[in-house]
């Protein structure tokens, strides 16, 4: 694994399989009645988030603390950031405290490349503007992981705004690179230019696409779309494609729905879908986030082994021991 | 003022169709002489051997951000950054703060680029006041002003509205004055961060699509036939532009075009790296653009080489891509960047290439003095340039007050040894003389 975690582009099938291996491992730890282990003890992670998002945010803080790093989190809401500190600034001040990874959500595609040009200390990209989720794309494979033997020639839908979605990109990345079959389903106003060369399948039906697919993953559509024109109404997104009973009908039986969160109830994905129990896994994905981030940050700041118990096959993992 | 004979050199003069081994003396500002062996009397001989003499360069588009930004540049330190580039004459761009929509804007450019004196400057007015788009600004004033104006442009911001753009090629025929427009259909490129294509997608940054430039071409073009104006097109940069220029001149419309070095060497890959130094309006294309300017330069489609040189203080592109302004330095670099790219691989004869750089921007805007012919009477605007020199941009050494030169650590070859306006050295041996 490289130095920092920016783009799923830069994992490779071995990358994401030991990831997913080490959160496995972990997940442990979370079942535990005392859910700590002294791994990153000393260690300090700096949640640094220029836009809101509570549950990314708690999902990073949870993994570091279980992982016994000290936590600071750093909002641009309130801090120098909205008086006008430039970004490069609040690297440098948060290199000069000595946070040893900087977990960036950030509203500008490419915010966390430029970060890591400013700072020793590793960077986690948690999502940046309309490009990549890589976290996200881990802890979707690794909850497929629990449903499915493997990702070779498994089908996999991504439906909905695939243009402005860090998620889409980061799992097409992601789930191509292990060997998954996606099909990319949206409003051709919704979906990126040249995207016929990411190595996924383009449709813009989605009950032709549904009966054949593994797994469905619905993407939020925000409101803002349909105001700048990409889509006529909430109403016809839903009717073309959003996810509702009767869709689920039509898939598989073994078919599972995921979805990133926060969802639209009601426009790309129905109630009674999103709270399915033998379909929908979106609960365990949030579960799942917090073991994959534990994993992430364990093999990015290269702590010790002896932490959580049986040391994992060629131990210590990942670079930058400090 | 003394006289000068540059001696042993190779001149290539594209105005009067030379491109032979000569020597040029200078009298008094001006060239006195031009042939083979002159005898040099009195004046100082200036050894010219192994390298090119030609007119001194003109560029149709820079921004010099005075007034307003002098953080970013100033008047002098880009008319030194100009002569460092083998240039005795400059275009400025209206967009300054306040912007030059006005007479005495226009004026205090001018005087202040004759105060300095490194490089004639002449400035270009906004056709639209503040260049907001809604009403002409008086091109009138600017024009019998002293500085002259013959070109208007509301460069950076293209002229939305159809009706305005006719108004202004009609008007401004009175003064037998250029419209130089910004091609961009805005309603295609709101929020626009590079070039649409698969790289954008990827990248997850917002895309200006080649069709919002063709369009605005296309229109412009059809405006120009419709008004017998005289039209001129700023940094064209697709395939399709190209093609649409050339079909124009074809059935005879009156239409200049230029191209930027950055359109005919780097692509939309660069933006990969998300460092706004590659961030500039238009944007970086693809490989085919690449090669449909450099061909339309090759067969006069585009007339000219415009560095489109806009510089940018550091702290404003030292920040997130979508946050940074566009723009690159383009004045120390765009005489070797076309050398190394446009004639080393075959592309342009050397004496196309030096037309591009001269005679051709010279013509789009009829400044007279510059861009040749390098004949007894004419102003001495020259440049002596190494054309084997080799070197490495380094933008800490740029004379420029910005660093923002997309070419940094490129291996470049051709170097400007020695620039002279109208006579006096404002460049010798690669310094410039102030």
């Amino acid at each position: 694994m490289d130095k920092h975690l920016l783009s799923a582009a830069d994992l490779t099938a071995n990358d994401i399989t030991r990831v997913l291996d080490t959160a496995a491992h972990l997940a442990k730890v979370t079942d535990r009645a005392i859910k700590k282990v002294p791994t990153l003890r000393g260690r300090t992670v700096c949640n640094l988030f220029f836009e809101d998002s509570t549950r990314t945010r708690i999902s990073f803080e949870l993994a570091a603390k279980r992982l016994s790093a000290d936590v600071i989190n750093f909002s641009a809401k309130g801090s120098s950031v909205s008086k006008g500190e430039s970004l490069k600034d609040t690297a440098i001040t948060l290199e000069a405290m000595g946070v040893d990874a900087i977990v960036i959500r950030h509203g500008a595609s490419g915010a966390p490349w430029r970060l890591a040009e400013w700072v020793e200390a590793v960077v986690v990209n948690a999502g940046d503007g309309t490009h990549e989720h890589p976290t996200q794309a881990l802890l979707d494979l690794y909850t497929i992981r629990q449903r499915f033997p493997g990702f070779d020639g498994l089908k996999v839908a991504i439906v909905g705004d695939v243009l402005h979605s860090r998620v889409a990109r980061s799992n097409v990345l992601a789930l191509t690179t292990m060997g998954a079959e996606v099909t990319l389903v949206a409003p051709p106003t919704l979906l990126p230019a040249r995207v016929e060369t990411w190595g996924a399948a383009v449709s813009y039906d989605l009950d032709a696409v549904l009966p054949k697919q593994d797994v469905v993953m619905m993407l939020r559509v925000q409101l803002e779309r349909q105001r700048a024109g990409f889509f006529p109404s909430l109403r016809e997104y839903a009717r073309l494609y959003g996810l509702d009973g009767r869709r689920l009908d039509a898939m598989a039986d073994h078919a599972i729905v995921m979805h990133p969160g926060p969802m639209n109830r009601g426009v790309e994905i129905a109630a009674e879908v999103a709270d399915s129990l033998e379909r929908s896994v979106i609960a365990d994905q949030v579960a799942n986030g917090i073991s994959v981030r534990m994993a992430l940050l364990y093999l990015l700041l290269g702590g010790p082994t002896e932490g959580f118990g049986e040391p994992q096959r060629g131990a210590p993992m990942g670079r930058g021991v400090a | 003022m003394s006289k000068t004979l540059l001696k042993g050199g190779r001149l290539v003069d594209p105005a009067s169709r030379t491109d032979t081994r000569a020597d040029v003396l200078v009298d008094d500002g001006r060239v006195a002489e031009v042939g083979p062996g002159l005898d040099a009397g009195r004046a100082e001989v200036v050894d010219c051997d192994g390298l090119v003499v030609c007119p001194g360069l003109v560029d149709l588009h820079v921004h010099l951000r005075e007034p307003g930004r002098e953080d970013a540049e100033t008047i002098e330190t880009g008319s030194r950054a100009a002569a460092l580039g083998g240039y005795t004459a400059v275009c400025p761009m209206p967009n300054t703060d306040p912007v030059a929509d006005n007479a005495g804007v226009v004026e205090m450019v001018a005087a202040r680029g004759r105060e300095i004196g490194l490089v004639d400057v002449f400035p270009v007015g906004a056709v639209t006041l503040g260049q907001r788009g809604s009403e002409l600004a008086e091109l009138g004033a600017m024009a019998r002003s002293a500085a002259a104006v013959d070109c208007f442009s509301d460069d950076g911001r293209p002229i939305r509205e159809a009706r305005l753009l006719r108004f202004a090629l009609e008007y401004a025929r009175a003064f037998d004055a250029v419209i130089a427009d910004h091609a961009e259909d805005a309603s295609l490129t709101d929020g626009a961060q590079m070039h649409e294509g698969e790289v954008s997608a990827m990248l997850g940054l917002a895309g200006w699509p080649a069709a919002a430039e063709e369009m605005v071409v296309a229109r412009d073009l059809l405006l120009a036939e419709l008004t017998g104006g005289r039209l001129h097109l700023c940094h064209v940069s697709t395939g399709g532009a190209v093609e649409l220029v050339r079909a124009a001149k074809a059935r005879g419309v009156r239409v200049t075009a230029e191209a930027a070095p950055h359109h005919f060497t780097l692509t939309d890959e660069a933006a990969s790296s998300y460092d706004p130094v590659f961030k500039v309006n238009p944007p970086l294309r693809e490989k085919a653009d690449i090669e449909a300017v450099r061909l339309g330069l090759a067969d006069g489609t585009l007339d000219a080489i415009a560095t489109d040189h806009a510089p940018h203080a550091r702290e404003d592109k030292e920040v997130e891509w979508a946050t940074a302004p566009p723009g690159m330095l383009g004045l120390e670099t765009a005489l070797a960047v076309t050398l190394t790219e446009l004639v080393e691989p075959g592309y342009l004869e050397l004496a196309t290439a030096v037309e591009r750089l001269t005679a051709g921007p010279a013509r789009c805007r009829r400044l007279g003095g510059h861009g040749g012919p390098v004949a007894p009477g004419a102003p001495a605007n020259l440049a002596v340039v190494d054309p084997a020199a080799a070197w490495t941009v380094d933008r800490a050494k740029l004379a420029s007050r910005a660093r923002n030169t997309p070419f940094h650590g490129r291996q470049l070859r051709g170097r400007v040894v020695h620039t002279l306006l109208r006579g006096a050295f404002t460049v010798r041996d690669g310094r410039a003389t102030r």
